[in-house]
């Protein structure tokens, strides 16, 4: 039993959209936020993307979520109120918010802009923060966080484009740095077809790097090549085509989560090549050593980012015109977005327009 | 038609071979190409016992045609060299490791990256010229100069071989994923063959080096012998708990069937994982540690030439061999039965030179 209700926990008044219970439906959900500390920026939340990972929270299909749930990691919006000591921002200034909003600051993987690893980092949505509330999410009007966790969207980005990029963007870019898959002329691959999976392919081209989409709904296939600019598209079903693109790819990008062989994928890896996965099944997948001895090939994962490579990740959007597929959609749709999401009908990311529909109760 | 292996080819040859799956040593007549242009005739005079001879010979892994002729750690003087060889002469110590032949052509072997060559031919159970490749557990064999390695004077030949196939096996990949510097913190799981020389390797690379073993009563040896810094019961759990996320990096040679779950454990944040062991099964692998910990699993395979003539270099630099057991030929059979239970410390290499009766 709560001993404070959420209203009344902050001094400042919010209003958002809260999951109850597992049923994952979301509603009406009057809160508040903190005041606005010495190291805060607070902003108007005007458009917030629809992750994968907010659907599974709502409906606790990872057994962490606790209710209410205000989900959100993909917040755009504009400041309203910045604290006496931050240096980085000022009112009017277009900003973001991703994954989490706030680490240790002290730990190696903090120091080395890693705050993404940070053993004791804190989601943006659904965990113990420092002052022993629970955050709340960006399906809501306002948002506060510590100025270090939080992004300038430059001006040529729309703030619609932009909040996917938060998560999604990340997701894919840092690794697709990091292994060193973006190298011009590498070629790579894309497992699944989804927001991270769009986003890696239009990552991928950025770079200057061949992609191969590998998917097994035969539908992609014309806007994979056509609007995504995907070199091929394979169907991981198609044996002739798989045996045929064997040790053909640098890399491969795998943003499927749920459970699927990855014999065929390692198959594909030339020697030396690198399946990363961002997607995460619940369990554990089978892992044939030979081909990865033969090969010398590996298989790593990766989770979103850290905070300056987040930053360099939307500087690089903007300036690359690298935008996500979206669909707007108003505060009321909501639900059905998320009947839609849990059958990967949507091209490719749902982004809420609080800005514009989001109406508080009273 | 009964095959003929004793007149397929026109040098007369013996050794030793499995010939069904029971893996089962017995005396074997064959024969041997000639010696080309390009080729290099070692007299045999030690061949280390590698657990990969023993798969093969039992057909663990499928793909064994017998009869079989194992042994790809071999260690020989040059008794014949062909007109195109310039790096050799007679009476030098060479070496052959797993490999005797690849394309040449293919991007691997252009970045003497031969070991991954998709036309490789091993040194033995190969499909090669219409015939098959047999192995060091015989009297002499003929190898095509790009092959062979030079033996450095001051490496003992018997506790050398096992380098051939053990040494690069893990001294490769620790090249590769950068697991050389100084001061990081390096896991070896199992204590065999791979392992000890993977001890030896990490200490001379400066680095700190854990143990991860089943077996408690091989920590004295570890530590105090070969050298280890700590040594860990895998199957300890206070133990692991205690040593969770502070190793950089791992070298798994663990050949049995074992999960990667608890090694996964051990790593910090962007650690590695290198399987060298080839379990028979996959491995099941849980996706969230890698993606919560950026960490990851690799394979290697052995090395090329270029880096196993590195690495034997290397060994005689810093004075590293393998520890073996040394036994004639007729003593395989035991042998392979206690390499079966991990009852060696931990290389056998036969004492081939003074097996055979001289031809």
């Amino acid at each position: 039993m709560a001993t404070t209700q959420p209203e009344f926990e902050h001094p400042n008044k919010a209003f958002g959209l809260a999951a109850r219970d597992s049923s994952g439906l979301l509603s009406s959900f009057n809160f508040s936020r903190r005041e606005t500390g010495e190291k805060d920026v607070a902003f108007r939340v005007l458009y917030c993307g629809i992750c994968h990972s907010d659907l599974h929270m709502v409906k606790n299909e990872w057994g962490v979520s606790t209710y209410p749930l205000v989900p959100g990691h993909e917040i755009a919006g504009i400041v309203t109120e910045v604290g006496s000591k931050v240096e980085k921002f000022k009112v009017g200034d277009r900003v973001g918010v991703g994954c989490m909003v706030d680490s240790c600051r002290t730990c190696q993987n903090c120091e080395d802009n890693l705050e993404n690893y940070c053993p004791t980092k804190t989601l943006t949505y659904g965990e113990k923060y420092s002052d022993g509330t629970i955050t709340y999410g960006g399906y809501s009007d306002s948002m506060v966080a510590d100025e270090h966790f939080v992004v300038r969207i430059p001006d040529g980005l729309p703030l619609e484009a932009a909040a996917p990029l938060l998560c999604a963007g990340i997701t894919v870019y840092s690794p697709l740095k990091y292994f060193g898959l973006d190298k011009l002329g590498l070629r790579i691959g894309v497992v699944g077809l989804g927001g991270l999976g769009h986003m890696a392919v239009k990552f991928a081209k950025a770079f200057g790097v061949n992609v191969t989409v590998i998917s097994t709904s035969p539908n992609k296939e014309k806007e994979a090549i056509e609007h995504l600019g995907a070199d091929t598209f394979l169907i991981s079903r198609d044996q002739d085509k798989m045996q045929a693109a064997i040790g053909t790819l640098d890399g491969i990008i795998d943003t499927v989560s749920a459970v699927h062989p990855l014999l065929p994928l390692i198959g594909l890896l030339k020697s030396n090549g690198k399946l990363v996965m961002v997607g995460a099944p619940e369990k554990p997948l089978e892992l044939p050593v030979f081909p990865l001895i033969m090969g010398r090939k590996l298989i790593a994962g990766s989770a979103i980012g850290g905070m300056k490579e987040t930053q360099e990740m939307i500087d690089f959007a903007a300036k690359h015109n690298v935008k996500p597929d979206i669909e707007v959609i108003p505060v009321d749709y909501v639900n059905t977005a998320m009947e839609r999401l849990a059958k990967a009908d949507v091209k490719y990311r749902f982004v809420i327009d609080i800005g514009n529909t989001l109406k508080t109760s009273s | 038609m009964a095959k003929s292996y004793e007149t397929e080819l026109p040098l007369k040859a013996f050794g030793w071979a499995g010939t069904d799956t029971s893996g089962t040593l017995s005396p074997f007549n064959f024969s041997r190409r000639e010696n080309g242009d390009d080729d290099v005739t070692l007299k045999i005079l030690f061949c280390g016992v590698c657990h990969s001879d023993l798969h093969t010979l039992k057909n663990d892994w499928g793909f064994t045609t017998y009869p079989v002729v194992p042994g790809h750690e071999i260690v020989g003087v040059v008794t014949k060299i062909g007109n195109n060889v310039k790096n050799f002469k007679v009476g030098d110590k060479v070496g052959v490791g797993v490999m005797v032949e690849s394309c040449q052509t293919c991007e691997n072997c252009q970045q003497d990256l031969e070991n991954y060559c998709p036309k490789l031919v091993f040194t033995y159970n190969s499909p090669y010229n219409g015939t098959r490749t047999y192995g060091g557990y015989s009297d002499f064999v003929v190898v095509h100069q790009r092959y062979v390695l030079q033996f450095p004077a001051n490496l003992p030949l018997d506790a050398g071989a096992p380098l051939l196939c053990a040494g690069i096996t893990v001294y490769s990949p620790m090249k590769y994923y950068g697991m050389t510097e100084p001061g990081k913190h390096l896991g070896v799981a199992g204590l065999g063959g791979l392992g000890h020389v993977a001890i030896k390797f990490g200490k001379a690379f400066g680095l700190k080096v854990t143990v991860i073993s089943t077996t408690p009563n091989k920590k004295s040896e570890a530590i105090e012998r070969l050298g280890a810094d700590s040594f860990i019961v895998s199957n300890d759990p206070e133990q692991m708990k205690a040593a969770t996320g502070t190793i950089d990096y791992i070298i798994d040679t663990i050949s049995a069937d074992h999960s990667v779950l608890p090694l996964l454990g051990l790593l910090k944040l962007n650690g590695k994982l290198v399987t060298v062991g080839l379990p028979s099964k996959p491995l099941e692998v849980p996706v969230f540690p890698l993606v919560g910990g950026r960490k990851l699993i690799g394979g290697s395979n052995f090395g090329g030439i270029k880096e196993t003539q590195e690495m034997l270099d290397f060994c005689a630099k810093h004075n590293i061999t393998a520890d073996i057991e040394l036994i004639k030929m007729d003593q395989i059979n035991t042998a392979m039965e206690r390499l079966s239970k991990a009852d060696v410390k931990y290389r056998f290499v036969i004492d081939v030179g003074n097996s055979f009766s001289s031809l």
